[in-house]
């Protein structure tokens, strides 16, 4: 169980960290995707892993029971992870369609094209 | 429990969610709105601050709940500091962003905004570590709106690296907050602190982790080395009252460093021992270094002040390295003067941009208001370089007399002086470039360029003028300043007055 969760936790990080090295942004995105996976997965280990155990105390009865706050907390970060990368898909799309190309490394030079007039006039 | 505590955190919670459904479609009614709201923003951040000034610290237990177990809000001063600053920062941001338009040249720039203030707000009241990450969250979630405002290629590009690089921060906090549940069973701030002073020997290994874990993420805030790279590239080219405004959010990094370093991590702690000094007092070393030289090299004006404010972190963290109460003092002080001093730079060069079409830093058409913004940019650059008769000049000679008992002040001294030398160079290149060579080229094509109103100029003044207001009242300012140092590395009372009320209802 803590092996199975432990390399889960690893190789989704290792896989995150590549893609996001891609510097492209699909990739990129998968990759921040991949990343909040795994830290939703450790955020949940850190309550210790409890097979079949409900996150209710049982007052009456000497029955196991797993840490409530991980769970709470995951579900804020699983909520927070999910909007942005809605907000990241959006915002790559808005770059990639002003840009046309999808590359996130920006290359000295390469932005010194749009002057003065690229900078007003886009006041949509 | 005194309510005005959650007050700057509701006030444009409730606001931003009306700006954004119910006047979008008018500009003024969302103009008189939310600099109403400003307004009253600052009114309840000068309540709050004159409150602590008399008192200890205040705590706001949201819902009733007793401390660990519920979410708290914790006003102290260091708290009552940051919100006033943010409002203040707030008002002149706004002003000008209204009085230039740039709040119509693209959607829902107030709500933004508020929303932007609601997560600054947050994070420098909340009492719980969990809570920090999602008022972090609320806050960038903001700036990425406000970031891509009004559009642009460049911008657009700039702002998807942002985005990223705070995305793969976020991951990075919630994996320091996740080693420190673990190790801790906690993440209530005050709790935290207790439970780190605690711990058995044999489990600090996870703490130190988790430690430094959490100072890379509020080191990539703060744009400190290696970590500052996010920051030009995002100054530079988000909209000027945007990163005039952004000029707090490197602050939100430092302020964070500072309250969990203190309270948490304090320097009794023998886990997290000597972490501070040892990391961050090399990476500040090498962002004022980066800094200067950005300055210098800069071929254009937006880049050029975004690696001053990276100059500027440095020398803050310098002073946070030294890790004294003394020292933590004057770093709250060069913390309020390069907050003011970007700011009134960033709003200056929307100015000077406006007037001349492009901020390349080449001998063009002058300005139509040459003489006036030449003053204004005189006196931002010597707020911003450090020179007397400005804050800026008092400010880094606390800094220095804050570190002058640490073994590494030669490196610090030289580092600050050579760092401040080297700007200057840098600023009065640009300043003779943009306003003195321009003079003697010719009139140019085309229509001059409309002047600034009034109107558009006061936000500057107003910035530059609380930099004088700085100055001229130092004594007092660093004198509540030392208190609130004191307060930062006195943990016990923190601690006592989020978890007292619970022990006694324990009893």
């Amino acid at each position: 169980m803590e092996v199975l969760v432990a390399s889960a936790i690893g190789v989704l990080t290792a896989g995150g960290v590549y893609m996001i090295l891609r510097m492209r942004a699909f990739p990129v995105i998968i990759g921040v995707s991949l990343l909040s996976y795994a830290v939703n997965v450790f955020l949940f280990s850190t309550g210790r892993l409890a097979v079949d155990a409900p996150p209710i105390w049982q007052k009456y009865a000497d029955v196991p029971y797993s840490d409530p706050l991980p769970q709470a907390l995951v579900l804020t970060a699983i909520v927070i992870s999910f909007g942005m990368t809605a907000v990241l898909v959006m915002i790559a799309l808005g770059a990639y369609l002003e840009a046309d190309h999808d590359r996130i490394n920006i290359r000295d030079g390469e932005d010194d094209g749009d002057e003065p007039s690229e900078e007003k006039g886009q006041d949509a | 429990m005194n309510h005005w505590i959650i007050a700057p955190v509701v006030l444009p919670a409730l606001l931003a969610p009306l700006l954004a459904f119910v006047m979008r479609h008018d500009i003024v009614l969302a103009r008189v709105a939310s600099m109403t709201g400003a307004v009253l923003l600052a009114g309840i951040a000068i309540g709050l601050a004159m409150l602590e000034a008399g008192g200890g610290t205040q705590v706001y237990f949201l819902g009733d709940w007793p401390a660990p177990f519920g979410i708290v809000l914790v006003l102290d001063r260091l708290s009552a500091v940051m919100l006033l600053l943010t409002a203040l920062l707030s008002l002149v941001v706004l002003w000008h962003a209204i009085a230039t338009g740039w709040d119509n040249r693209g959607r829902h720039f107030h709500a933004l905004f508020q929303f932007q203030l609601m997560g600054i707000n947050g994070a420098f009241l909340t009492g719980d570590a969990f809570n920090l990450f999602v008022f972090f969250e609320v806050l960038l979630i903001a700036s990425y709106g406000l970031m891509i405002h009004s559009g642009g290629r460049a911008r657009m590009r700039a702002g998807l690296q942002y985005v990223v690089m705070n995305l793969a921060g976020s991951t990075l906090f919630l994996f320091a907050l996740g080693t420190l549940y673990a190790t801790t069973g906690t993440l209530n701030i005050a709790d935290l602190a207790v439970a780190v002073r605690e711990m058995s020997p044999d489990d600090v290994a996870l703490v130190r982790v988790a430690a430094v874990l959490l100072l890379v993420v509020f080191a990539i805030k703060a744009a400190l080395f290696p970590v500052q790279f996010w920051l030009p590239g995002t100054y530079a080219n988000a909209p000027a009252p945007v990163a005039a405004l952004f000029a707090i959010m490197t602050k939100v990094g430092a302020y964070s460093i500072i309250r969990i370093y203190t309270i948490v991590f304090g320097p009794d702690v023998a886990a997290t021992q000597g972490v501070v000094t040892d990391w961050v007092m090399p990476a500040a070393v090498i962002t004022v270094i980066a800094g200067a030289f950005g300055v210098l090299g800069a071929k254009k004006l937006m880049p050029m002040l975004a690696f001053s404010v990276v100059g500027s972190m440095g020398t803050l963290m310098l002073a946070v390295a030294a890790f004294t109460p003394y020292a933590m003092s004057t770093a709250l002080y060069y913390l309020l003067h390069s907050t003011f001093s970007a700011a009134a730079l960033f709003l200056l060069a929307d100015l000077v941009v406006t007037q001349r079409g492009n901020d390349a830093l080449t001998a063009q058409r002058p300005v139509a208001q040459n003489g006036l913004l030449a003053a204004l940019f005189f006196a931002a650059a010597i707020g911003m370089t450090g020179m007397p008769p400005l804050s800026g000049f008092l400010g880094k000679l606390m800094v220095m007399d804050g570190v002058r008992d640490q073994s590494w002040m030669a490196l610090a001294w030289a580092v600050i002086l050579l760092g401040s030398l080297v700007t200057i160079v840098g600023f009065a290149r640009a300043g003779s470039v943009i306003f003195w060579k321009s003079t003697a080229q010719a009139g140019g094509e085309g229509a001059m360029p409309s002047k600034a109103t009034p109107l558009q100029i006061v936000p500057t003044m107003l910035a530059l003028g609380l930099l004088a207001a700085l100055s001229v009242f130092a004594g007092p300012v660093a004198g509540y300043l030392e208190e609130t140092a004191a307060q930062l590395f006195d943990s016990s009372e923190y601690i006592n007055a989020v978890l007292a009320p619970t022990k006694e209802g324990l009893k």
